[in-house]
């Protein structure tokens, strides 16, 4: 789970990591108000979207005058951002973050991430700071520092030094930065977060570090611990049908093909989508129905799949395990025949009385065709989307 | 002796007495696992399914003298449950349970360190050698005892896998089903090596996916160590970057974890990469 920059930045407040003065607003005058309060010379007006590269698109601008901040705010408010991170319908902007500036000195780079290869929390520094710390490690690999930590012995004191003189910091820069860190451990620890990036980390002229920027990602499993986290969700920044889709406990992803696809299990899943690519065809999602595949569920994955105007035709793809593949096919029949599917479906089944199952799909007088093997049930099914 | 577990494994089932629990407990004996009893905590002294149901691992182990656990416990006891049968000796846990939060998998893995003791999963459908023992949820009707050793990140592909070398005539050694999730136990290069050193696994077939970098690692050790012939396949190719798809650890991050790199390195170790799903079985097939 995403949470927006203000939000990330309340929480790093509360575990004691500085952050600029500012106020996060839904109006464009309320923004000036804030910019008043704030006081000083300049301010920044920043979209709060749950995408990164918004600087480079008009997301985040500089105002010289509260008449600025005004208007930055009327320009943004509203409107959609699409930035290298969206997709080409962007997200929309329903607030701004007011900051006020602060004479920069040096930008550096700090996150905090769970490493999946060392199976260690890890902390990420460089002196690079403000730059996609991807292109750093991969053109300036020796830029980059990352420090591993033990989580029997938590984080220590030299490994803080350690981050501190990589990044150039001197004499009582060290201990801020050391409770950065620490801030961050803990704040990881506490609300199960899965990434927590400052990029950039600033260093003023007067020698203090501040988080200017703050992005923190959730583990999905752990959040319905977290009743104050989930609080933050903001379904305006994440896809309706895969917010439908969570309801009812399937996995979707909207992709933009034409091809609706519904499988049992991931793995199954993303095979299928590859297999629809190979035989020339483009999946219009991806969905994950499940172990139980209950009719209930089919009728729902059908619902979501349909919905999307794109598509032309469904493949159905469920090795029936345990789940006998006749129970499978009576389940199939009731979704498509209580949704009113009139597009063409072709169902591949496999596994347990995959005979009956398939005989009970023949000559159904519906838009569906049973098909004996994965391969040709992907050929024909981008065959009928073409047609279609 | 098949590699991991055997006709003679004595098994316990943590979670016994749920619907899980119950139900591929009913499907264990069927199969002929010697499942052995199981673990509630508060249900000690019950019988459930005709065995002996335990308030702790410990009391089961003592009682029973199983060295294998199968977890299914919800998502949010299930590091609790990995512990406790690690505490009472158990040697090989193999964990189903799929959402368990990843900085709790971290501080198992940290506590496993250097134990002996192994763990498959969690988030995985389990082990199973054809014909002698099946921990876990996959269906056993579609395997026959044969020579493929199967290693995979997903299940219904494993199970795609099983069904395809069951259809070739080839059947399986054992399963093994590492899971999904980025941090778990064995992983590609610990069965692989097992598989290595199994006088009856003559071929192995390994399905990987998108996200991390286990799949290059394996790449590395096949080249080194593997002379078996092995057939792979990389889910997700398809899959747009930064989403997950379905498994936790299914996801393309910062450019690393994609399937192209994990084909390459494969097919540079010398692995049989096949572009579909459907073609696994015969290209194991044209190797015998």
């Amino acid at each position: 789970m995403n949470i927006h920059e203000y939000q990330a930045k309340q929480l790093f407040q509360q575990y004691g990591i500085a952050v600029p003065d500012g106020k996060y607003t839904t109006t464009s005058e309320h923004a000036g108000e804030i910019a008043k309060e704030l006081g000083g010379e300049g301010w920044v007006v920043k979209a709060q979207v749950h995408a990164g590269g918004r600087g480079k698109v008009g997301g985040v601008k500089l105002a010289k005058s509260i008449a600025d901040v005004v208007n930055y705010s009327q320009e943004m408010l509203g409107k959609r951002l699409v930035t290298i991170q969206t997709d080409s319908f962007g997200l929309p902007i329903n607030s701004l973050l007011i900051e006020k500036i602060y004479p920069i000195k040096r930008e550096l780079y700090l996150s905090i991430l769970l490493d999946r290869s060392s199976e260690r929390i890890i902390f990420i520094a460089s002196a690079a700071g403000g730059m996609d710390i991807e292109t750093v490690a991969h053109e300036t690999p020796e830029q980059i520092l990352s420090v591993a930590i033990h989580p029997a012995a938590g984080l220590q004191g030299y490994q803080c030094r350690k981050v501190a003189y990589a990044l150039g910091l001197k004499g009582p820069q060290h201990k801020l930065l050391q409770n950065i860190m620490q801030g961050l451990y803990d704040l990881m620890l506490a609300k199960d977060a899965s990434q927590i990036e400052i990029n950039p980390l600033i260093e003023t002229q007067s020698g203090e570090l501040m988080a200017l920027d703050a992005k923190i990602n959730f583990d999905d499993n752990a959040v319905t611990a977290h009743p104050d986290i989930l609080a933050m969700k903001d379904p305006s920044q994440e896809d309706d049908k895969e917010n439908e889709a969570q309801k009812f406990g399937l996995n979707y992803i909207t992709l933009e093909g034409n091809i609706g696809c519904m499988v049992n299990g991931a793995g199954l899943a993303m095979a299928t989508m590859d297999l629809v690519k190979l035989k020339g065809g483009q999946p219009a999602n991806f969905l994950d129905v499940g172990g139980g595949t209950n009719v209930e569920k089919v009728c729902e994955a059908f619902k979501l799949i349909i919905s999307d105007s794109n598509v032309k035709a469904v493949l159905v793809n469920i090795f029936g395990g345990i789940v006998k593949c006749d129970v499978i096919a009576e389940g199939i029949l009731a979704a498509i025949k209580q949704v009113h599917v009139s597009i063409p479906v072709v169902v591949r089944l496999e596994g347990t009385n995959v005979e009956q199952g398939r005989a009970l799909l023949t000559n159904t007088g519906l838009n569906l065709y049973a098909s004996e093997d994965l391969a040709h049930a992907a050929e024909k099914v981008v065959a009928l989307a073409e047609a279609a | 002796m098949s590699i991991l577990i055997d006709k003679d494994t004595k098994v316990i089932c943590q979670g016994f007495t749920g619907k899980q629990g119950t139900f591929h407990s009913q499907q264990a004996l069927e199969y002929g696992t010697q499942l052995v009893g199981g673990v509630t905590p508060e249900r000690g002294g019950e019988s459930h399914l005709g065995l002996p149901v335990f308030n702790t691992v410990q009391d089961a182990v003592n009682t029973t003298k199983a060295t294998a656990s199968v977890i299914y416990v919800p998502p949010f006891y299930a590091a609790d449950a990995i512990l406790e049968a690690l505490d009472a000796g158990i040697k090989l846990i193999v964990c189903i349970t799929e959402g368990i939060p990843i900085l709790q998998m971290l501080r198992v893995k940290a506590a496993m360190s250097g134990t002996g003791a192994l763990l498959i999963g969690p988030n995985c459908p389990g082990i199973i050698t054809p014909g002698e023992c099946k921990i876990g949820i996959m269906p056993g009707k579609i395997h026959l005892p044969g020579s493929i050793g199967i290693v995979s990140r997903s299940g219904t592909l494993t199970y795609e896998s099983v069904h395809q070398t069951t259809q070739q005539g080839l059947g399986q050694s054992p399963c093994v089903g590492i899971g999904g999730d980025p941090i778990h136990g064995m992983n590609f290069v610990d069965v692989l090596s097992r598989f290595q050193a199994d006088e009856k696994t003559k071929g192995i077939v390994m399905v990987g996916e998108i996200g991390g970098s286990e799949e290059e690692d394996a790449a590395e050790y096949i080249s080194q160590h593997v002379t078996k012939p092995v057939v792979a396949y990389i889910a997700g190719q398809t899959a747009p970057a930064g989403k997950r798809m379905g498994h936790a650890g299914a996801i393309v991050t910062g450019g690393k974890g994609t399937a192209e790199g994990k084909v390459s390195a494969l097919k540079a170790a010398g692995v049989a990469v096949v572009n579909s799903p459907t073609d696994i079985g015969a290209t194991m097939k044209s190797f015998f």
